[in-house]
């Protein structure tokens, strides 16, 4: 017994982390203590050197040295503050107005405005609160189906997990290895298809049910007289203010990402100098006073506080898992799919997609991903472009009902009873949880599309100039054709060894196997 | 004992309070670091350090207020269902069999560090760096106030079993954040 537990130590440690996590006491403590416990037992069973835990300290002191992770306050503290600018209230007001006279306009204008404020930062709450509090009213008052409205907000507000800056996208990196800047270039285009495609669902519903997408009457348009609706000036007085209200969040892109893409800044630098921007913005229109600017810095720590806790939780989980040969077994495990390399990616975005039912996005990032990160190197894929894959498969996680925290936040300012619409004077029913469970769902459908548009066609992760290791359908192909070799060999290696055959070393199949062992190996490192 | 667990809870959230303020800190050193880099071409390793010193200092001395507000997340897939009781006992096991034993491994392990970098007064590997000891001491001096933010909780746990506090001493505050 005590034997094949110390052979299977990396399972029974890897099935022990699953009920640590679900007794439900924090995820970075349980994960620490999972990986303590493990190492006394390897230690006490001679299994690990005594000195293993030696090592956490500077694993620590690696973590708080870290130049990326800095970037998460930074745009934690950028988003919490451009919310309180009332920068997502004018956009909305402005564009809303521009767009609602068309058919699904207001639906438009929430995608637009969604990616427009994604693109300034990378906190989703921020994005869907402030859109819940001021677009869903309008769209119940001009008889929006309550399904579609919600639907749009929460998904609008995910864009902030894929355009870049998003938080989730430099954890990505930091756990892949790559740099945060490769990474937002990869994802730049298939955030832009994402939000495209998001706007084509809202087409196929005005054109399929135009009663669910009703347009705005002119006479909705408060912000000029729909008097003079047929003049130029109102129509150009509208364009003057559609142009003021975009240079905030324009000017910030621009500092933001502008500069990153530019490599100007590096995304730490680009955070802080956008957090200045953010807050020169807000003091500029006098809507941040002492007690905002604390509560956003205290958030902010908080936040920061409990991501970094989960990463030192499972550095010290890492650790012992690492001494049991922990990541040797998932990789066979995943190496050993039927199917080489498509096989892997299915069985991945499957698991991310059932995990991201219940773990958030940081949980997967620093738990799931150091798992799955070595197998995807050790199989040649792009690094860039599996992270961005991942990326926008973990954006479901955001939008699964039950638990998607995007719902949550909607749900939080949704109207949850009836009541008298200011304007039209009109008594208006509630938006139920279950509506906005059912709005999401196609919005979860078109995020997995968008999984399989990116594995069908890999080049839409654009790389930047400093890429060597470019991939194209062509390299993806040839990876296939290898790994299905190198299946091949291993099956004749196999049975080469068997006893009876000849010498393993003369057999030319095992130095094919591992040739191209060690080639597959090169790429990891 | 309440009276204990009163004291540090008062504690941990001034500092909480405190350090928050090294987050708008870090930010303008940060992009004031990044704008003298490119228009003056100078920098200095002193304040690059500094950022993550800062950054440290965030988010290690948080942590034991960040547990007050129970802001570190949990997967309660299973502990939403459960009787306010039952959530007092996971916690109670959690803090005694998770929480406990790694903070003092932590503290150990970091101590030593701690006390060589202390004696020997070591310095940042970089040119014009800063010195050593006090990022080093974070480790064990925000683990500790986290140890102590566990045995309030602790307290405050037996206590509402005993009947002696209200549910509403050990749940979160309404204005609790979900991840960003």
């Amino acid at each position: 017994m005590e034997a094949s537990f110390a052979a299977n130590m990396a399972p029974w440690m890897f099935g022990s982390l699953v009920i640590f996590l679900l007794i439900g006491f924090p995820v970075s403590f349980s994960l620490g203590a999972c990986g303590l416990f493990y190492a006394l037992v390897g230690i006490e069973l001679g299994l690990m050197p005594a000195s293993l835990m030696q090592a956490l300290p500077l694993r620590i002191v690696g973590i708080m040295q870290n130049d990326t992770l800095l970037a998460i306050p930074f745009f934690t503290f950028m988003g919490l503050i451009l919310e309180r600018s009332g920068m997502a209230e004018d956009l909305l007001d402005t564009i809303g107005q521009l767009f609602g006279p068309i058919r699904g306009g207001l639906a438009y204008a929430v995608i637009f405005v969604g990616a427009m404020l994604a693109a300034t930062t990378g906190v989703v709450a921020a994005s869907v609160i402030s859109m819940g509090l001021i677009s869903l009213p309008i769209m119940l008052r001009h008889g929006y189906d309550r399904r579609v409205a919600s639907g749009v907000i929460a998904a609008s507000g995910t864009l902030a997990q894929i355009i870049p800056p998003s938080l989730v996208l430099i954890v990505l990196a930091d756990q892949l290895g790559q740099s945060v800047g490769a990474l937002y270039q990869g994802a730049l285009m298939p955030a832009l298809v994402l939000t495209g495609l998001y706007g084509v669902y809202v087409g196929v519903i005005s054109i399929s049910r135009p009663q669910w997408v009703p347009a705005m009457p002119a006479s909705a348009r408060t912000l000029f007289p729909a008097s003079h609706d047929s003049g130029w000036r109102p129509r150009a007085q509208l364009w003057l203010q559609v142009a003021v209200v975009l240079i905030p969040p324009l000017a910030l892109i621009f500092l933001v990402l502008g500069t990153i893409f530019l490599g100007i800044a590096t995304p730490t630098e680009g955070g802080a100098m956008g957090a200045t921007g953010a807050l020169a913005i807000a003091l500029a229109r006098r809507r941040l006073d002492l007690p905002q600017l604390r509560q956003a810095m205290q958030s902010t720590a908080r936040l920061s506080c409990f991501v970094l806790f989960i990463l030192i939780g499972s550095t010290v989980f890492s650790l012992a898992f690492q001494a049991v040969d922990g990541p040797k077994w998932v990789e066979h495990l995943l190496t050993g799919l039927p199917g080489g390399v498509p096989g892997f990616l299915i069985v991945v975005n499957l698991l991310v997609f059932g995990l991201a039912f219940f773990l958030d996005f940081f949980e997967l990032a620093f738990i799931v991903v150091p798992l799955l990160a070595p197998v995807a190197a050790a199989l040649g894929l792009d690094m860039v472009w599996f992270g961005v894959l991942l990326a926008v498969n973990m954006q479901t996680s955001f939008m699964h009902p039950p638990f998607g925290f995007a719902l949550f936040y909607l749900r939080s300012v949704a109207p949850d009873r009836e009541y008298t619409d200011a304007v039209t004077g009109q008594r208006i029913a509630p938006v139920t949880i279950g509506q906005i469970y059912r709005g999401a769902i196609p919005f979860v459908l078109i995020q997995l599309s968008m999984v399989g548009l990116i594995i069908a066609f890999p080049g839409l992760v654009s790389r930047g100039h400093d890429a060597a290791t470019q991939i194209d359908a062509d390299a993806v192909l040839r990876q296939m054709q290898t790994d299905q070799n190198s299946t091949d060999a291993a099956d004749a290696a196999s049975a080469a060894t068997k006893p009876g055959a000849n010498a393993v070393d003369d057999d030319p199949m095992k130095a094919l196997q591992e040739a191209v062992e060690a080639d597959r190996q090169a790429p990891a490192k | 004992m309440l009276a204990l667990s009163r004291f540090i809870d008062r504690f941990n959230e001034a500092v909480g309070h405190s350090v928050a303020w090294l987050v708008l800190a870090a930010v303008l050193v940060s992009a004031g670091n990044a704008v003298v880099r490119k228009l003056f071409n100078a920098s200095s390793n002193a304040l690059l350090e500094l950022q993550w010193y800062l950054f440290s200092a965030v988010f290690l001395l948080a942590a034991a207020q960040t547990l007050l507000r129970q802001e570190h997340v949990r997967i309660d897939l299973i502990s939403a269902r459960l009787s306010a009781r039952s959530r007092a006992w996971i916690d109670i096991f959690g803090i005694v069999c998770f929480l406990f034993p790694l903070v003092a491994v932590v503290i150990g392990l970091s101590w030593p560090l701690l006390e060589r970098a202390y004696l020997s007064g070591e310095m940042s590997s970089n040119a014009g760096g800063l010195i050593r000891w006090p990022v080093l001491a974070l480790l064990p001096i925000g683990f500790g106030l986290l140890g102590a933010q566990g045995l309030s909780e602790l307290i405050k746990r037996v206590a509402f079993l005993r009947g002696v506090l209200s549910v509403t001493s050990i749940s979160a505050p309404p204005d609790k954040a979900g991840p960003a």
